[in-house]
């Protein structure tokens, strides 16, 4: 292997150094200023992650550390989602630091960068292990975050699941990882590609290890990403956790779920999708699960009462649609699969920013207390429904675009020979999409269509309104306007080795 | 400049709604007011585009067409033919109504309701003028939000029910003409290479039968639900009854228009064998909407929800004309979907009217309302005799040729269909007959008050378009007609019928085998002999 100069690969890095290095400032200032700084924590933290933004623009695309590190368009798209996220997250919990975590601010926010730094080292990780501890990176800030109310029965409970939870599957998904590197002798995922093309083309039979693997993988992504059968943890941790570490989780560590998946399957295993290796095809499994979390995730949302559990459970039938952007694996497929995680996040943190301010001020996450929520805080009222529309995905907002991109992607590849399955996935997604639409009706039906006010007058402070603009933008400019980002998510796959369209 | 009069008619009221956002929410006169300037306003614009419209030419007029979201083909594609002409003009004036007759009877969040129908009327609009089937799918579901908060904000006591129940319905149809557009462009792009969701190029794509089938199956049942087409009418009795009146007046005068405009805009013109194939299954359904509406109108206890069930009586009407595939069907059709909003529009105006004024609508709490409020009486009895279609009244025209076309195709349809004609006579005017005449039984109506100056604003106008239509109907039909011509010439490019040049009459071609290919659609024995010959 040709040796790289450290230079060039730490240059490729600079992105994570820096946010690292900016967790530990953020901590310091906090312990050194003796916890009295109230909101400068926080400033201090959006700051970094907005130079990080910057660093990130001119740092440029490139290999570092030999093939392990590369910072090619899907590294770079999923670093602006990532950094989109925890800016947002951030920006939602001035209120929560001011009252509740009076005494360890710095270590909240801290973690919260610490756990970007390995989303974003994972976007850009290009070989098993990597990927692996990249996802390790990240997810360990959060179990700590998730717990954070430390006196709060139920935050604990919720750290200590997710915790176990996201133990057990990280296990079970190394175990899949050995058995492809026992298989093909590499961690390198072209190299690895390559040789299962020729194992196959060998034997012509490549025997029940690699099921095993692609179930275990599956299991152990699917966890991360709360796909049935592993979602049980989802509802539990959003309730539970503080609500902007719920919303980072629903947006970061999936879209990191997401990276780790299109990298191991779309790219590394896309030899072994295609008609004559139906037995081995790892679409189909996927396009099961999907279907599951969709049907899952939407019916059981339309009976809950707590708008976090609420939302976790439709954040399952958010993670179903992308999966079906990611089982036509086509270039098309995994660009929608860019976007929607893109206009997902605008819309979910604004919602959640919304919810977060709401739960400062009344303490109350029960979907019944929005009611007549209209009438006293008639801005957030609309900003919440534009958001809720958004996530239904209801033209012209970013969510009806991102919807629409996955299925076309199913679409065009369900019109090919041997896709007709995809319809099965589509017609799923399409008939949960309406009883999704009931949900989200739901919020907007007891903030307008209440009689009486609603006792609670909710106001955003500056950081949080920040986010819901933000928000807002994203939601209104790029379900108006997508092409710059169409353009920019057309890259995304150009490491995949897809044939062009 | 001229050439983007249908951006500025379309985004108009949108600048409305931006205006209205800057007024404080407690002056309710300004936004009233400024609501009612927007309206008239966007009005002025259509009539200008009536006035600019060429009726000889065929084809589409007033064309804008620029690249919006170019890497996937969509384009921000406007125009318009006759039909969308007459649909547009008809929705400015109903939302003007709308809002006057609003006025008074809205107290509360006025400021959110007048915002929610100006952005209904971008919404209709904008169906109505887009060529890209992107930009129609947007339109489609933008107008669901603002009509969702109308029924549910300012709507009756059961109108989170109805709210909920017609989003629901409404984006189940659309999902599934979303997956159908998918699939015409990807089908486009295999064959010509290029993404592309216009209209007129997806038209001229050729399409195998099964494609045919199933892509119209899925646009039908979009646009069926819209109709509504009986049986999935449900929807719309909870939604108009629940609906404030300017609620009801856009849904049953613009929205159901919709679903037609969708079949003659889309199913028709793509899927010609598809057409052919399925029309005796919609006929049928239209003629059992027809009977079926008018026989559950009859029995109504409440005003507003028989004139719902009349609706699904004359949505039939339209359909049935649609799908008669012959000229006087298909202009018909068309006329009657003008009529028909401004018949039930008005009647659901004079309904509104008269529950201000007394908060009911049940016809057994009425009776003799002719001796305490004559000029009321006046008006319903003109709008009543419209919607049964009496000669010199608008909807004479609309489903006198309905009728004729129907007959033409089947005898039979013709016959069941009369009869809705006879049934619908007979609701109207016995529902008039027990809330005007006789004596007045309840204490409670001997004082209402006779129509105020804004209330007879309200329906002079639209006792002028009867009138007018059912006196001089030829420059409507004017424009109707090369609209109508090229919806008929683009369906006879189906290979089982054949279009006679001079009286646009679609004929059954036989196939190799000698056999026609489906017994149920007959036509005059002579025609099919002529076009062997």
């Amino acid at each position: 292997m040709e040796v790289q100069l450290p230079e060039v690969s730490l240059r490729m890095m600079a992105p994570e150094l820096f946010l690292f290095v900016w967790a530990l400032v953020v901590i310091t200032f906090d312990v050194v200023t003796k916890r009295a700084q109230g909101e400068s924590v926080g400033y201090l933290t959006m700051v970094g992650i907005a130079i990080t933004g910057g660093i990130l623009a001119i740092t440029g695309e490139g290999p570092g550390f030999g093939n392990m590190f590369y910072n090619d368009p899907m590294a770079i798209f999923f670093k602006i989602i990532f950094l989109g996220a925890a800016f947002m997250a951030v920006g939602s919990s001035f209120g929560l630091t001011k009252q509740k975590i009076v005494n360890h601010r710095g270590e909240f926010f801290g973690l919260m960068l610490l756990s970007t730094v390995g989303m974003m080292f994972l976007a850009s990780a290009n070989e098993l292990l990597t990927i692996w501890i990249g996802l390790e990176l990240t997810t360990i800030p959060l179990f700590v975050l998730a717990a954070f109310f430390k006196d709060n029965k139920l935050s604990v409970e919720s750290g200590l699941k997710y915790f176990i939870v996201g133990a057990f599957s990280s296990a079970v998904m190394v175990y899949g990882l050995s058995f492809l590197y026992g298989l093909t002798g590499t961690t390198d995922l072209l190299q690895m590609k390559l040789n299962l093309a020729t194992v196959h083309l060998t034997f012509r039979n490549i025997g029940v290890i690699l099921i095993a693997a692609i179930t275990m993988l599956i299991a152990g992504i699917g966890f991360k990403l709360g796909l049935p059968p592993f979602h049980q943890w989802v509802p539990d941790v959003y309730e539970g956790a503080p609500t902007p570490v719920a919303a980072f989780l629903s947006i970061g560590s999936k879209a990191a779920g997401l990276a780790a998946f299109a990298k191991i399957f779309v790219n590394g295993l896309s030899a072994f999708h295609g008609v004559e290796m139906a037995p081995n095809d790892w679409g189909k499994l996927a396009g099961i699960v999907a279907i599951a979390a969709l049907i899952l995730g939407n019916t059981v949302a339309i009976r809950q009462t707590n708008i976090k559990r609420m939302l976790g459970y439709s954040s399952i039938a958010q993670a179903g649609y992308i999966m079906i952007g990611m089982v036509a694996q086509s270039a098309l497929g995994l660009s929608a699969v860019a976007f929607y995680i893109f206009a997902y996040m605008f819309a979910n943190m604004g919602a959640f920013a919304v919810v977060t301010a709401f739960e400062d001020k009344t303490g109350s996450c029960e979907i019944k207390s929005y009611a007549g929520l209209a009438k006293t805080s008639p801005m957030l009222s609309i900003c919440m429904t534009i958001f809720l529309l958004s996530l239904a995905g209801i033209p012209p907002l970013a969510g009806f675009l991102a919807k629409y991109f996955v299925f076309a992607a199913a679409i065009k590849q369900a019109s090919l020979e041997g896709g007709q399955w995809l319809y099965w996935v589509v017609g799923a997604g399409l008939i949960t999409a309406v009883f999704s639409l009931y949900y989200y009706a739901n919020v907007i039906k007891q903030m307008y269509f209440s009689k009486d006010d609603s006792p609670y007058r909710v106001g955003l402070q500056a950081p949080a309104m920040l986010v819901v603009l933000i928000g807002l933008a994203g939601v209104l400019v790029f379900g108006l306007y997508p092409e710059p980002v169409l353009r920019f998510a057309g890259e995304v796959p150009s490491m995949f080795g897809f044939v062009s369209p | 400049m001229i050439g983007d009069i249908l951006t500025y008619l379309t985004f108009f009221p949108v600048l409305g709604v931006v205006l209205l956002l800057l007024v404080p929410k407690e002056r309710h006169d300004s936004i009233k007011s400024l609501s009612l300037i927007i309206a008239f306003v966007t009005m002025l614009i259509s009539f200008l585009v009536y006035a600019l419209f060429d009726p000889l030419a065929s084809g589409m007029q007033f064309e804008v067409n620029v690249p919006w979201v170019n890497s996937v083909g969509i384009s921000y594609h406007l125009g318009i033919d006759g039909i969308s002409l007459l649909l547009i003009v008809l929705t400015t004036i109903l939302t003007v109504l709308a809002i006057l007759s609003s006025w008074n009877s809205i107290k509360t969040g006025v400021k959110g309701f007048y915002i929610s129908i100006l952005l209904l009327t971008t919404g209709m609009i904008g169906v109505f003028v887009s060529l890209d089937l992107f930009l129609f799918y947007v339109f489609w579901e933008v107008m669901l939000i603002p009509m969702y908060f109308l029924i549910g904000v300012w709507g009756g006591p059961r109108r989170v029910y109805a709210a909920i129940k017609f989003v629901l319905f409404t984006m189940f149809g659309s999902l599934l003409m979303l997956v159908a557009v998918l699939y015409l462009v990807f089908k486009y792009h295999s064959m010509a290479g290029v993404y592309s969701f216009d209209i007129q190029a997806l038209v001229s794509m050729p399409l195998s039968f099964s494609e045919q089938a199933y892509l119209f199956a899925a646009f039908a049942l979009a646009f069926a639900i819209k109709v509504p087409l009986w049986p999935l009418h449900t929807w719309l009795p909870d939604a108009h009854v629940e609906a404030p009146t300017a609620g009801s007046v856009i849904l049953a005068g613009v929205l159901l228009k919709m679903g037609t405009y969708g079949f003659i805009r889309i199913c028709l013109p793509m899927f010609p064998e598809a057409t052919v194939a399925f029309l005796p299954y919609i006929c049928v359904l239209s003629v059992i909407a027809i009977v079926y509406g008018a026989l559950v109108a009859m029995v109504q206890k409440d005003v507003k929800s028989l004139v719902a069930f009349s609706s699904v009586s004359h949505m039939g009407f339209v359909m049935l004309g649609l799908f008669t595939l012959n000229l006087q069907g298909l202009e018909g059709s068309v006329m009657q979907m003008i009529n028909h909003g401004i018949s039930t529009g008005a009647l659901f105006l004079l309904v509104g009217m008269i529950y201000d004024r007394r908060h009911t609508r049940l016809i057994s709490e009425f009776g003799g309302i002719a001796k305490v409020m004559p000029a009321f009486a006046t008006y319903f009895m003109i709008v009543t005799l419209s919607s049964i279609g009496l000669p010199f009244t608008n909807g004479f025209v609309g489903e006198f040729l309905i009728l004729l076309g129907a007959f033409q195709l089947n005898t039979w349809y013709g016959v069941f269909a009369v009869t809705g004609v006879i049934f619908s006579a007979c609701y109207m005017l016995w529902m008039y007959q027990r809330v005007m005449y006789g004596k007045v039984t309840n204490p409670e109506n001997e004082k209402l008050t006779d129509m105020s100056a804004r209330e007879r604003i309200i329906m002079i106008p639209l006792v002028f378009l009867i009138f007018w239509i059912g006196v001089y109907p030829k420059p409507l039909f004017d424009r109707i007609e090369p609209a109508v011509k090229n919806v008929l010439e683009q369906v006879s490019r189906a290979k089982s019928v054949q279009l006679d040049p001079v009286t646009y009459e679609l004929t059954r071609v036989k196939d190799e085998k000698g056999t026609v290919t489906d017994a149920t659609v007959t036509f005059a024995p002579e025609q099919e002999e002529a076009t062997h010959e």
